[in-house]
């Protein structure tokens, strides 16, 4: 049986990944803010998952506004890496993980999430900075990954409740698989931002604080929150944060807080990082 | 239940993406996905001219994208990961092209960030601001 054994939140800003590529995390802006992944990327060397469930969104990289599909799962072999403008981030394609993948797709399709299956996908930022977060700069990653994309460009974005829902039934059907793998799920996005207007650059870390404590303490209180509250508070793309909410749904009732990290800015955004773990395994 | 497309009027200085702005946008940001390409980002910024006539867009929209003006081009339906396309093709990072739509310059947006970001207070609603 798969078990989902730890579930990790992060934000996901693209000049985080190109100060990755760039080799300018040392530099007095980005150390702060990178030191505080150092605890996570020691953690995973002991933790480290047979596939992680990865939800992201894309951001107008692969899907442009011909086809937006509000939940959609990759089951590919093998996603590469999208030129969002400045050329491909120079890192490894993501292995897929396609057994998995298609039976997860299948099981929550049956369960009435009616997603869209991708047999091709490229993955942006949205997904390949949490990786370098969490794993550095190898030549191969040391996971497979099944990108769970959700529409939080476009309003509507899904409810929370939906979100919450996706997430639970995205635990059952990992349970569900026969074989013994180690799944890690992954919510990336956020925290506050706002990076269009004459309201950009907000930020609100009180707000920001809240929500984390909500999402490991409150999940079912907090899935109520309607997009406005996100989009008010937290900036018109804190909304990204309802893809915190699935990796909670799929953690079960009670969590452990292994680690949190908050930092301001990375670029326009306020950066917040969890490490939990379901309570039957810790 | 019947989408409330209203309630995002009320956010100060915020332009919300919904459904009804994409379809408003959809050649617009066609174009802009079409950027994602390295030959295209040449042919466009060797003749922006020629290269937006390739593309069923409004002339506002074209003249927003011509003089770089973000905020008019977010009001005729484009979104900012969208126009992203357009200032990567240049080389721009989000804070450069971000701080244009504010009232700041990148030094002062940039400084702003530094210091924690802009606070919420009097950022919340346009009726709070006076504005409505």
């Amino acid at each position: 049986m798969a078990k989902i054994t730890a579930g990790i939140a992060t934000s996901h800003v693209p000049a985080v990944g190109a100060a990755i590529d760039m080799g300018r995390t040392e530099e007095d802006y980005w150390k702060p803010m990178f030191e505080g992944y150092e605890f996570s990327k020691n953690w995973i060397k002991d933790n480290n998952p047979d596939v992680a469930i990865i939800v992201y969104n894309d951001h107008a990289s692969y899907f442009g506004m011909e086809i937006m599909p509000t939940f959609a799962v990759g089951v590919a072999e093998s996603f590469e890496i999208c030129d969002e403008g400045y050329g491909p981030r120079p890192v490894p394609s993501v292995e897929g993980a396609p057994e998995l993948a298609t039976h997860l797709a299948a099981s929550l399709i049956l369960d009435d999430f009616d997603l869209t299956v991708l047999n091709v996908l490229e993955v942006d930022h949205g997904l390949t900075v949490p990786m370098s977060l969490m794993f550095g700069t190898p030549d191969k990653w040391p996971t497979k990954v099944i990108p769970l994309a959700v529409n939080v460009v476009m309003y509507p974005q899904p409810s929370g409740e939906r979100c919450l829902s996706i997430g639970k039934a995205i635990g059952r059907a990992v349970a569900e698989f026969d074989e013994g793998l180690n799944v890690q799920i992954w919510g990336t996005g956020g925290m506050s931002h706002q990076i269009q207007g004459a309201r950009a650059g907000l930020i609100n870390l009180p707000w920001d604080q809240k929500f984390m404590d909500d999402l490991i303490n409150e999940p079912e209180v907090l899935q109520y929150k309607p997009h406005l509250e996100y989009m008010r508070e937290a900036g018109s793309e804190g909304v990204e944060l309802i893809m915190w909410l699935i990796m909670r749904g799929a953690l079960g009732d009670q969590v452990e807080e292994v680690y949190r990290f908050n930092h301001v800015p990375a670029s326009n955004t306020s950066v917040g990082h969890l490490i939990l773990t379901p309570k039957d395994v810790a | 239940m019947k989408p409330d497309f209203d309630q995002f009027e009320d956010l100060p200085g915020t332009t919300i993406f919904t459904i009804e702005k994409a379809r408003e946008g959809f050649h617009f940001n066609e174009f802009c996905m079409s950027l994602r390409k390295e030959e295209n980002r040449k042919r466009f910024l060797a003749d922006e001219r020629s290269y937006l006539d390739e593309w069923e867009m409004t002339e506002d929209q074209k003249q927003a994208v011509l003089t770089r003006d973000f905020q008019k081009m977010l009001d005729s339906g484009g979104n900012v990961y969208f126009l992203s396309k357009i200032f990567a093709a240049e080389g721009l990072s989000y804070v450069q092209a971000v701080s244009t739509m504010t009232d700041m310059d990148v030094k002062e947006y940039q400084a702003m960030m530094l210091s924690g970001g802009r606070n919420i207070e009097g950022w919340r609603s346009k009726k709070e601001r006076g504005e409505a």
